[in-house]
């Protein structure tokens, strides 16, 4: 039976693998889907709105390292918190410098907001360095849990889980019960007949898009408990974003999530068979296949435009 | 005489392409010295790139991402043949398998692969430049364009295709070079293009080829086709409703524009006598539209010098000042939306040809005692002129 248990931890440790990736797809495409899903504007500079979070959370980890060590444990929220300020009020001011003038024109927007996180690539590493830094993750989040022998499960991947879970409640229950979410659906499905029932679609417009923007940065912040942040960080991953938010079906949230569960998955298991290059092409090759056989993604039931 | 006058569309288009044809096929061979002339033709096979995207995006409202694809599959084809000229037996002999490309070599590859085959054949190789790429638009188009994909997720899937390639083509090194590409490509059927006067009658090749394909587009614009092409742009359902294939026109344009680059991307290898997976990616796909839309999306010739003004750019700031580059380009991108959505030639029609009409009008004495032509109304016809 020794076999067996060796199959089962290896198998749970895989599934873990994939969960953890699916925890950083779906916090990276969370912000995406408001903003994306929702409002239908094409953010290309998502990924340095994760960079900004990641990168507010290194500055509160020097900042606490230096005056006040004593407060260590604790910075990690704070820094989340603080993450999903500037974040918030970065994109808050790029909705009103850039784009509110270009919802009209969605592919246009796409090549400024491309243009945006080129010049806050470069505001990164003027400030920052080239050089990648790394946050100290708090005590707490060291280590990992010891299950059986065989697993492991280390602290950090179960925190992002955790992070996960309640941002995506929190987000749910945003767009979903509250008052502020059925203002957010209603200009997105009719922006006039919002507008001639009192709606103030400018302000809905405006605090959507630095929600998502906020949201992005918590993701940042998390990204920190698992690697280094670098100028290109956010990057790097904005296509496979886009990706699962089309896949999921732009609109649904519910389909968001399922489709980085879908593409996590995928992704980690074919790692353990092929090279990490391999998995990705064929993950990725996949996605498109199924893109163009059902162009409306996994969960959607309008026709898109 | 009719088709002629169609082609070259009119006087004023006509003094525009001979100006362009001016620049490039005198003043640049006469003003600059090889190895600048030589980046001059890499920053011109930019400009197929360009002029494809002028056609498939300004006017038919389709923006790819993933012109680099077409650009790198071009090129690739070329290298290939190149690189396996390069490796006969008689120069590789020092390797472990004679005959077969150094980096299969390296990667204990010890037989030509089937995929590199029939790239032996000079005549399949030119076939294969355009054939491949363009097989590979009509198949993306087909997919997408037949199931009504909107805009915004064709770009973004093309994006995505451009990404896939770029980590294949890295991931398989044995086959392909992996990150530094196909490189040390010598002769085409024995002629070596390393020398000075291989690389002039290269410049010049490749700008009879540009023309040519600004002629085409020209051509296309001109048909009937292009009409359609502005009117799916501007109201997609409304041609639909009138009857028309919509999906089989944006095809047949995505396709052109994918022949265009691949054009570019044969004529890179041979000019500068490699192709790397850094002209496939995401990143140079996007820059490629960049060069459309500066020059003008709504004109082929602003095209050439968008590509032009913006590689130059390119190469002078990131020689002197590299810090300040990506601002640069980031605020261009920025800009050109925002402020300039029809580029060079749309600032060109509002503000240079009233410039330019006024400076003739003010500069030669003669012209001033003799009655001046109504300017009220010259200018009027200018600006009203497409």
């Amino acid at each position: 039976m020794e076999w067996l248990s060796e199959f089962g931890a290896i198998a749970a440790m895989q599934g873990f693998n994939g969960l953890s990736v699916f925890c950083v797809l779906l916090l990276m495409a969370l912000g995406l889907a408001i903003i994306f899903g929702q409002m239908g504007v094409i953010n290309m500079a998502h990924g340095e709105f994760l960079t900004i979070g990641a990168y507010t959370t290194y500055v509160c980890s020097s900042l606490t390292a230096h005056f006040a060590p004593s407060f260590q444990p604790y910075y990690f929220f704070f820094a989340i918190a603080l993450s999903f300020l500037v974040a918030g009020a970065v994109g808050w001011l790029v909705e009103w410098a850039m784009i509110s003038r270009l919802y009209k024109r969605p592919l246009d927007t796409l090549l400024a907001t491309w243009g945006l996180s080129l010049v806050m690539q470069q505001t990164f590493r003027s400030v920052f360095g080239a050089r990648e830094v790394s946050a100290e993750p708090p005590a707490w989040l060291m280590g990992s849990v010891n299950f059986t022998d065989a697993i492991e499960i280390p602290r950090n991947g179960l925190f992002m889980m955790a992070l996960t879970v309640l941002l995506t409640a929190a987000i749910f229950l945003m767009l979903y019960r509250s008052r502020w979410g059925l203002q957010v659906r209603a200009t997105v499905q009719n922006r006039l007949m919002s507008r001639a029932v009192g709606i103030n679609t400018r302000k809905v417009d405006r605090m959507t898009f630095a929600l998502g923007c906020g949201v992005a940065g918590v993701a940042g912040a998390a990204f920190t408990t698992i690697g280094s942040t670098g100028p290109t960080a956010g990057s790097q991953y904005i296509v496979d974003t886009f990706l699962v938010v089309v896949f999921g079906g732009a609109q649904s949230l519910f389909g968001t999530i399922a489709s980085a569960f879908v593409i996590a998955q995928t992704q980690s298991l074919s790692e353990f068979f092929l090279s990490g290059s391999m998995a990705k092409v064929l993950t990725l090759s996949s996605v498109i296949l199924i893109l163009m056989l059902r162009p409306q993604g996994l969960f959607s039931i309008k026709v898109r435009k | 005489m009719k088709a002629l006058d169609k082609l070259l569309g009119g006087q004023q288009n006509l003094i525009g392409i001979a100006l362009l044809a001016l620049l490039i096929l005198v003043v640049f061979p006469l003003t600059l010295d090889a190895f600048r002339l030589n980046m001059v033709g890499k920053y011109l096979t930019y400009a197929f790139v360009a002029v494809g995207l002028v056609l498939c995006w300004g006017y038919g409202g389709i923006l790819s991402l993933g012109q680099g694809v077409f650009f790198g599959v071009g090129g690739y084809c070329m290298a290939m043949f190149l690189k396996l000229e390069a490796s006969d037996p008689e120069s590789t002999k020092i390797q472990s398998t004679p005959g077969i490309p150094d980096f299969m070599d390296w990667n204990q590859i010890t037989e030509l692969p089937w995929l590199w085959q029939p790239f032996h054949s000079f005549s399949f190789t030119l076939v294969a430049v355009i054939a491949v790429p363009v097989l590979l638009a009509f198949i993306i188009g087909m997919a997408l364009f037949k199931r009504r994909v909107g805009d915004v997720y064709f770009s973004i899937v093309t994006q995505a295709i451009a990404l896939i390639l770029t980590v294949l083509i890295v991931g398989q090194q044995g086959l392909t070079g992996g990150v530094n590409g196909i490189t040390d490509l010598k002769t085409l059927l024995g002629w070596d293009l390393r020398t000075d006067s291989a690389k002039l009658l290269l410049y010049f090749i490749n700008a009879g080829l540009l023309f040519g394909c600004i002629f085409i587009g020209r051509f296309i614009l001109a048909s009937k086709l292009g009409r359609l092409l502005m009117a799916m742009r501007d109201k997609e359902e409304r041609v639909r409703f009138s009857g028309y294939d919509v999906a089989s026109f944006k095809i047949f344009v995505f396709c052109v524009a994918a022949a265009f680059s691949a054009i570019g991307g044969a004529m890179f290898a041979l000019q500068v006598g490699f192709m790397s997976p850094s002209f496939v990616g995401i990143v140079p796909s996007i820059e490629m539209v960049i060069f459309a839309a500066v020059g003008g999306r709504m004109s082929l010739l602003g095209a050439v010098y968008g590509a032009l003004l913006v590689n130059y750019g390119k190469t002078y700031f990131s020689e002197s000042f590299p810090e300040l580059w990506l601002y640069l380009m980031g605020g261009l991108f920025i800009a050109v939306v925002m402020y300039f959505p029809n580029g060079l030639a749309g600032l060109w029609d509002s503000h240079g040809r009233q410039a330019l009409a006024r400076l003739l009008r003010r500069q030669p004495p003669v012209q001033a005692v003799a009655p001046v032509v109504k300017p009220k109304t010259e200018s009027k016809i200018l600006e009203t002129q497409p």
